[in-house]
């Protein structure tokens, strides 16, 4: 309890900030997928250094379900990318512009 | 007894600050590789020690089972699946990174998120960082362990949301047999080949 909390906050912030360019500068759909899960981490730090400023158990349990929705999230969003590749024909590395071949 | 425990108290901060010093950098070096290493294996790894380096924050933050979570749900299972699909896959070729989709948008995407970042630090700043009611849904300090109040918390406070999550992940179990089977006219395809 020594080290102050804004200092995590401004850790977790520039991680989110990271998170998010990684996010637009990338066209790979897996790594875009790993920044996402980047700026998750940077919200869940938030949450746990607001826990201890605030002395709130509360902060750790929204971290718990974040925890679960991103489990959720990786698995559906995994498996879209999986369907992605399977009707992709050329041979180049799949980008983002590829979504429109799940088009019904 | 005070005055004895000074100098303890003072090591004990300058350990805090290491650690938290050589954790934001790990943080830091794991974020910056997701985003510019060209592999995706790489980027997968970057993304394991960012995740250490943020469970160990936890557990200087007294969050010991989040951080066991965090160790064991994200570096143990999302990153092993990220990985999973990478070699199912065979996406791990390197990312022409220097082609750019469209035309300005790396320098435009540098900007917005500094300015994102510049705000949100100027926000922050601004509303003193964190300010409120301490202790409203019961507090993480104070006697007990961490475990003990986070579980008394999960099942009495945040009992319906509890639930609503189980829901949750039988909808993603279920969406994720959904997308990944096979649908009958690729399968006929594959069988041609």
């Amino acid at each position: 309890m020594t080290v102050d909390g804004s200092w995590y906050l401004i850790l977790a912030a520039v991680l989110f900030s990271i998170g998010a360019i990684g996010l637009l500068i990338r066209r790979n759909v897996l790594v875009m997928f790993m920044c996402v899960e980047l700026m998750l981490n940077a919200v869940n730090l938030t949450f746990v250094t607001f826990a201890r400023m605030l002395d709130d158990i509360g902060g750790q349990v929204v971290v718990f379900f974040v925890l679960v929705v991103a489990a959720a999230e990786v698995v559906v969003g995994l498996g879209i990318i999986v369907s992605i590749f399977r009707r992709r024909t050329g041979d180049q590395g799949t980008t983002a512009d590829d979504l429109h071949l799940l088009k019904g | 007894m005070t005055a004895a425990l000074l100098p303890l108290l003072a090591v004990a901060t300058k350990v805090d600050l290491g650690v938290f010093l050589v954790c934001a950098a790990i943080v830091l070096t794991g974020a910056f590789g997701v985003v510019f290493l060209r592999n995706p294996v790489h980027s997968a790894l970057s993304l394991v020690m960012t995740l250490f380096g943020v469970a160990v924050l936890f557990v200087a933050q007294e969050a010991h089972f989040l951080a066991a979570v965090q160790v064991i749900v994200y570096s143990g299972a999302i990153v092993v699946l990220f990985l999973f699909v990478i070699m199912l896959l065979g996406v791990d070729r390197e990312e022409a990174v220097e082609v750019e989709g469209l035309k300005g948008q790396r320098p435009l995407a540098f900007g917005v998120g500094a300015l994102m970042l510049l705000l949100v630090l100027l926000l922050a700043r601004a509303n003193d960082w964190a300010t409120g009611q301490t202790g409203a849904r019961g507090l993480a300090s104070g006697p007990g362990e961490n475990v003990e109040k986070l579980g008394r918390s999960i099942f009495t406070d945040f009992l319906l949301p509890f639930e609503v999550t189980a829901v949750l992940l039988v909808i993603a179990v279920v969406g994720a047999v959904v997308l990944a089977r096979r649908p009958p006219q690729l399968r006929d395809e594959g069988d041609d080949q």
